[in-house]
């Protein structure tokens, strides 16, 4: 057995798995907040939702690392070249 | 099936290997700018329809331009807008059959960041000068410069990063799916496709005003001062 290729898949696995739970929260509560504020002030909705916007994709940015290390590990992977 | 990290290399001119990707970019540059030039080539003082409705996009990208600086869109306008356009193109550009979004190529993506790069130096300097924009780095205070610039380097590290990842993302998921369900299956993904590159083309082009901003910001201390005053008297 190839245990290189066989750590490689369950730490590709983990990595998008574990790294996409707390940017799930983290977006989850920025648009609790951001909804609070516009139910609040629904004149500021347009900036709000601008600011919503580039947060969360700030935020997601974390889960696409993840996701690049997990491609990285399957396709790129120097202990299998 | 293929590594999204590859590129599949169509055919070589001299030393240099000519990429899928390097081909569909010259096709958007070329309808980008054929586009431009045909479209504004009759510009009248009583517009037409055709010319209403670009007057219409220009005058949306200049108030958002204004409402993330507060500054004037003008010297801005033809990057920014460029920028935007071109990401958006390439990112729906997946929408005709057989065509993969350069974007998806971490190549492109790169090439846009350094674009970011540079423009935030040439901003900069073009603001306070070569040595109003090197303070800048030592901001707050001198202990910070290192920090700065490892800051400078990653932000355009993770602008990059964050393009490719969500358009490849998106282009790889549909072609799981795909092969996975033939026909319709993968629609209602292509249509948050759709949406991803739109929210992404706009964040890369915010992001990057954001940080043209801040350095032209932090390099003219006058202007700096007046233009945080004028941002709270219009909150």
């Amino acid at each position: 057995m190839d245990y290189a290729a066989i750590a490689s898949i369950f730490c590709a696995a983990f990595a998008v798995a574990f790294g996409a739970i707390g940017p799930a929260l983290a977006e989850g509560r920025a648009v609790a907040a951001a909804m609070d504020a516009i139910a609040r002030q629904p004149d500021a909705a347009n900036t709000i939702s601008r600011t919503l916007f580039v947060g969360l994709a700030m935020i997601e940015t974390t889960a696409i690392y993840c996701l690049v290390i997990a491609l990285l590990l399957l396709f790129a992977n120097p202990l299998l070249a | 099936m293929n590594s999204p990290l590859d590129s599949t290399v169509l055919f070589q001119i001299g030393p240099v290997p000519i990429t899928q990707a390097i081909v569909t970019t010259w096709a958007i540059m070329a309808i980008l700018v054929i586009g431009a030039f045909a479209l504004t080539r009759r510009l009248d003082l009583r517009p037409t329809r055709r010319q209403a409705a670009l007057e219409l996009m220009v005058a949306t990208l200049d108030t958002q331009i204004t409402e993330t600086t507060g500054a004037a869109p003008a010297p801005y306008r033809g990057f920014i807008g460029t920028l935007f356009l071109f990401i958006l193109v390439a990112n729906w550009s997946s929408l005709v059959p057989g065509i993969a979004p350069p974007t998806a190529q971490l190549e492109t993506d790169a090439a846009l960041a350094v674009l970011v790069f540079l423009s935030v130096i040439w901003f900069g300097i073009r603001a306070g000068g070569v040595s109003g924009w090197l303070k800048t780095f030592a901001a707050p205070n001198p202990v910070m410069i290192p920090l700065n610039i490892l800051q400078s380097l990653t932000r355009v590290f993770s602008m990059f990063v964050r393009l490719f990842g969500n358009v490849m993302s998106g282009v790889f998921v549909i072609g799981i799916v795909a092969s996975l369900a033939g026909l319709l299956v993968p629609i209602p993904l292509m249509a948050l496709d759709l949406l991803t590159g739109l929210v992404q083309a706009y964040i890369f082009a915010v992001l990057a005003m954001v940080f043209i901003t801040s350095a032209v910001e932090q390099g003219t201390p006058n202007s700096a001062k007046t233009d945080l005053t004028l941002k709270k008297k219009d909150t």
